[in-house]
């Protein structure tokens, strides 16, 4: 009798890219255990996102962050990986496949995903050291090696990846050309208008961008040697310590033509993705289908579930292009264009144009429907946009409005409630409406937090909030309560917290950035927002942002403490309140050859010189810096002092050396920037002389170790500080008071004092992230220590630079 | 208003528009006390008695938004193009013509005698 074996098919993989392991994750859903895979992948990595390039070069995020399926994913999938081999041949009679290492693997149905390959222009000098393409992940890494502040890159091509390439390597402080042959950038995704507004953004961002602008060679050291510029055909030299080519992609079809496969530009493949040879399927950037090659996502996707379908049997769907939109986003900027965005004869235009948000949409009409949308600067109504379009819906009742977005349209709640449920709410994350419904229901989510921490729609770039609450308020009626929020003044209805999110979660960078995403209603903020979004961004990004001198108070521009009359008072640093005669001798004769009217002991064990003339300012700093003294920052929403007593150095009641842990303090935490003035002190022993107990951070010595107490304050309210904790040694009392630091600058609101901070979150709060979590309190000090290797600049030094006095000087004067 | 406006008045050149940061303020002496030179984000310049109405705070070091700046002192907002304040506070600071050719700022100011 025979026995009936059901015996596995060998499934084939060549390429480990997105569009290969995106099918065979279709096809394990369809068809569990039906296949034994192999896949080979060139590059010796596991499957990660190649739209994450961009972010991977820029530092933002690291390889292990962009792995799709980690090496655990195939071994868990029972999936051989031959990573790092690239195949050479297919034996298409014995249904074999080798590599290049002479790995050979037999096959019942191969699929080709073997992508796209950069298009390398052909000029002299191209092969220099120093030129190279953006495609891979061994390209970044060369892109880095060379990478570094201040060096010069040239990126040919802006199109989108060459714009990516160059957005990254900015933000690696590098000096980036733009050269676009075209007369402008992103021609293919954007019309004239906004191409210009992209334009703009960049340059504001301090790349130089040539449009028009043909390349003819590679200039270099000797025949060989590293690139050194790149030079157009009309003359000009652009000076390149790195080259990234970027104009283009073509299918990788070599193989497939090879083998004696069908090809034009790619591999031509029917309906069901199926190659000349009903055995081979092939899908992805190097596929040809209806004379139409792909290089977008979206219809990638669909092949993968086409694909699947075919190669399982079990379903006869065909592989139908729709209309895709592109959805980007370059150096924060929001774009989106599809279909026919630049019109012709048959098609008219409404336009919508925000030159102060730098807003631009444009809406092409054919016959009373969406032939083709251009949003730049704004793209929350894209996908609206994007289903009228698909669905040509005759727009007679919406064109007067729709330039406005749904919202305006028609009642936004109706609006939608119309949205059918498969329309996408969250473009970063995927999440459909259907989908934060369902959860809503089945979990009981009452609030956006719960929504985002159940879907994760609306956790990343925040710009569908509006929307997401609208479904909260769609499901719940009247029991959707939203907390009230106090917002931060009244240019925005955002409060603190939600701004500091959205800061860091949308990796916003600069004040405009943080203004156009969070829909400022004034063009460039008050008086009250802006110190505090130029705090915000500045805890964020150390290092990074560039701060903003014109949204900082006068006294952090000025480095001194306005007085009422318009002079300054100037407060040098006095490590823990110490001093000696050198240091007294140098104020002195400071004080006397400025005519400084006026010269005052301060509470915080330090000198104040009252009176000082806003010209005389930068001289004033100069005397003082050559005489060992830094600026106190006795005028800022900094570090102001650590008051020590003399403790057991001199004290004969003291029981710990106060005067050094608090200058070990002070040369810690000096420079750092707060939401509000910080305080330090310690004392001794418990009789307290430095009064640590009304500190922001008071340390009092006891026989054991030390006593740390917070949030305690002077001022019109005084409040007593509440205990944090007891430690033992000097290194902890150091790692306490930094990560508590570094917790009241990412958490607080700008203007909160610890003291009402604490009020606000309560002590336990504090003690469960900083006390109990040790490993939080490390990372806490780990952030700190970092930000202050860019903020201990002294200030005043910076300053007396004479290009930075002539601000302090008359512009001109009229006699 | 300025005086001497009905005089004969010239514009005198105080300098290059570069010269002011945006979002910033530069003064010039004058005999008569300061004047402060505002310059917008959009690159528009505007001129005031470097005095707030309030308590003559220096509003050349206040911070610039739209066309406003608001005073270091007290927190007074000052119209730049008006010199008045803005919201619930009565008060005005006088104002001066000033206008941008070729890159360079220039200040109305009447003939010397």
């Amino acid at each position: 009798m025979d026995m009936v074996v059901h015996q596995a098919q060998k499934l084939v993989v060549v390429g480990n890219g997105m569009a290969g392991m995106r099918t065979v994750k279709e096809i394990l859903q369809r068809a569990p255990g039906r296949f034994d895979v192999t896949v080979f992948g060139a590059e010796p990595h596991p499957n990660y996102d190649r739209i994450m390039l961009s972010p991977l070069l820029a530092g933002e995020k690291t390889f292990e962050q962009i792995v799709i399926n980690s090496h655990e994913w195939y071994i868990n999938n029972n999936i051989e990986l031959v990573a790092g081999e690239h195949v050479d041949w297919i034996d298409r009679e014995t249904k074999t496949v080798r590599g290049a290492n002479g790995t050979v693997r037999p096959y019942d149905v191969l699929l080709l995903a073997t992508g796209s390959n950069p298009f390398t222009l052909p000029l002299p000098g191209v092969n220099r050291p120093g030129v190279m393409t953006f495609r891979s992940v061994a390209d970044v890494e060369d892109m880095i090696a060379v990478a570094a502040p201040g060096k010069k890159a040239v990126v040919i091509g802006g199109g989108l990846l060459g714009l990516e390439a160059a957005h990254g390597l900015n933000l690696r402080g590098m000096d980036v050309s733009v050269v676009h042959l075209m007369p402008t950038l992103m021609e293919r995704q954007l019309d004239a208008s906004a191409a210009h507004l992209l334009e703009r953004a960049l340059t504001q961002r301090g790349m130089t961008i040539y449009t028009s602008a043909n390349t003819d060679h590679f200039d270099g050291d000797g025949e060989d040697g590293a690139v050194t510029a790149v030079v157009l055909k009309d003359g000009t030299r652009i000076e390149a310590d790195l080259v990234v080519m970027a104009v283009g992609i073509r299918p990788n079809s070599g193989l497939a033509r090879a083998v004696g496969l069908a090809c034009e530009r790619g591999v031509v493949v029917d309906d069901h993705m199926c190659t000349s040879d009903p055995a081979i399927y092939a899908i992805g950037e190097c596929i040809e289908h209806n004379k139409q090659c792909y290089g977008l996502v979206a219809p990638i996707w669909d092949m993968a579930k086409v694909a699947a379908d075919h190669i399982c049997g079990v379903a006869s769907s065909a592989f139908t292009p729709v209309a895709s939109g592109t959805r980007l986003k370059v150096s924060g900027i929001e774009m989106f264009s599809a279909g026919e965005f630049l019109g012709d004869k048959t098609t008219e235009d409404v336009v919508l144009r925000d030159a102060a948000r730098g807003i631009y949409k444009r809406l092409v009409l054919r016959d009373n429907k969406l032939a083709g949308v251009v949003c730049f600067g704004d793209a929350r109504d894209a996908g609206w946009y994007f289903q009228l379009l698909k669905d040509a819906q005759d727009l007679a009742d919406l064109r007067e409005t729709m330039i406005f977005g749904p919202v305006a349209a028609s009642d936004p709640s109706e609006a939608l409630a119309a949205t059918p449920e498969s329309a996408e709410i969250c473009g970063c994350n995927g999440v459909k409406k259907g989908a934060i419904l369902d959860a809503i229901a089945a979990h009981g989510l009452c609030s956006i937090d719960d929504v985002r921490a159940r879907t994760k729609a609306s956790a990343s770039c925040g710009s569908c909030t509006g929307l997401v609450e609208g479904l909260l308020k769609l499901s719940l009626g009247a029991g959707y309560a939203p907390a009230a929020v106090k917002p931060m003044c009244k240019c925005t209805s955002h409060g603190h917290d939600e701004v500091r999110r959205r800061i860091v979660s949308a990796e916003l960078k600069t004040i405009p950035a943080v203004m156009q995403a969070l829909e400022w209603q004034t063009p460039d903020g008050c008086a009250s927002c802006r110190p505090a979004l130029n705090f915000y961004l500045l805890c964020a990004w150390p290092g990074e942002y560039q701060d903003d001198a014109q949204s900082r108070f006068v006294n952090e521009r000025m480095h001194g403490n306005i007085q009422k009359d318009g002079t300054y008072s100037v407060v040098p640093r006095m490590w823990g309140g110490m001093t000696d005669a050198a240091q007294l001798r140098a104020i002195a004769d400071v004080v006397d050859k400025y005519n400084i009217p006026a010269v005052k002991l301060t509470g915080g064990q330090r000198v104040d010189m009252l009176g000082v003339k806003k010209e005389d300012l930068p001289a004033v700093w100069k005397d003082l810096n050559e005489a060992g003294f830094v600026s106190g920052h006795a005028y800022g929403k900094a570090l102001r002092t650590v008051k020590t007593c003399v403790g057991s150095e001199w004290c004969r009641f003291g029981v710990q050396d106060s005067t050094a842990m608090g200058i070990a303090l002070e040369k810690a935490t000096w420079g750092s920037w707060h939401p509000h003035k910080v305080k330090l002190a310690v004392s001794g022993c418990p009789r307290n002389c430095a009064e640590s107990t009304i500190k922001d951070f008071g340390v009092v010595a006891t026989e054991a170790g030390w006593d740390l107490h917070v949030g305690g304050n002077g001022g019109i309210k005084v409040r007593a500080t509440e205990l944090l904790c007891k430690v033992t040694t000097e290194e902890e009392v150091m790692e306490y008071a930094c990560a508590f630091l570094q917790l009241y600058r990412e958490e607080a609101r700008y203007l909160e004092r610890t003291a009402h901070w604490i009020e606000r979150v309560g002590l336990k709060y504090v003690q469960e992230k900083m006390v109990d979590n040790a490993e939080l309190r490390r990372s806490l000090y780990a952030k700190f220590l970092h930000a202050q290797s860019y903020a201990q600049k002294d200030p005043w030094a910076e300053q007396t630079e004479d290009k930075q006095a002539q601000k302090f000087g008359a512009m001109a004067e009229l006699a | 208003m300025m005086d001497g406006l009905q005089k004969d008045v010239f514009f005198a050149d105080i300098g290059a528009l570069e010269d002011i940061p945006r979002l910033g303020a530069r003064c010039v002496k004058t005999p008569a006390g300061d004047i402060a030179i505002f310059r917008t984000a959009r690159d528009s310049v505007f001129a005031l008695r470097d005095k707030c109405p309030h308590k003559n705070g220096p509003l050349s070091q206040g911070i610039v938004h739209g066309e406003s700046v608001t005073c270091p002192l007290h927190g007074w907002v000052i119209s730049l193009r008006t010199g008045a304040a803005e919201g619930p506070d009565v008060g005005c600071t006088p104002h001066f013509a000033v206008k941008i050719e070729n890159g360079r700022v220039l200040l109305a100011v009447s003939a010397p005698l």
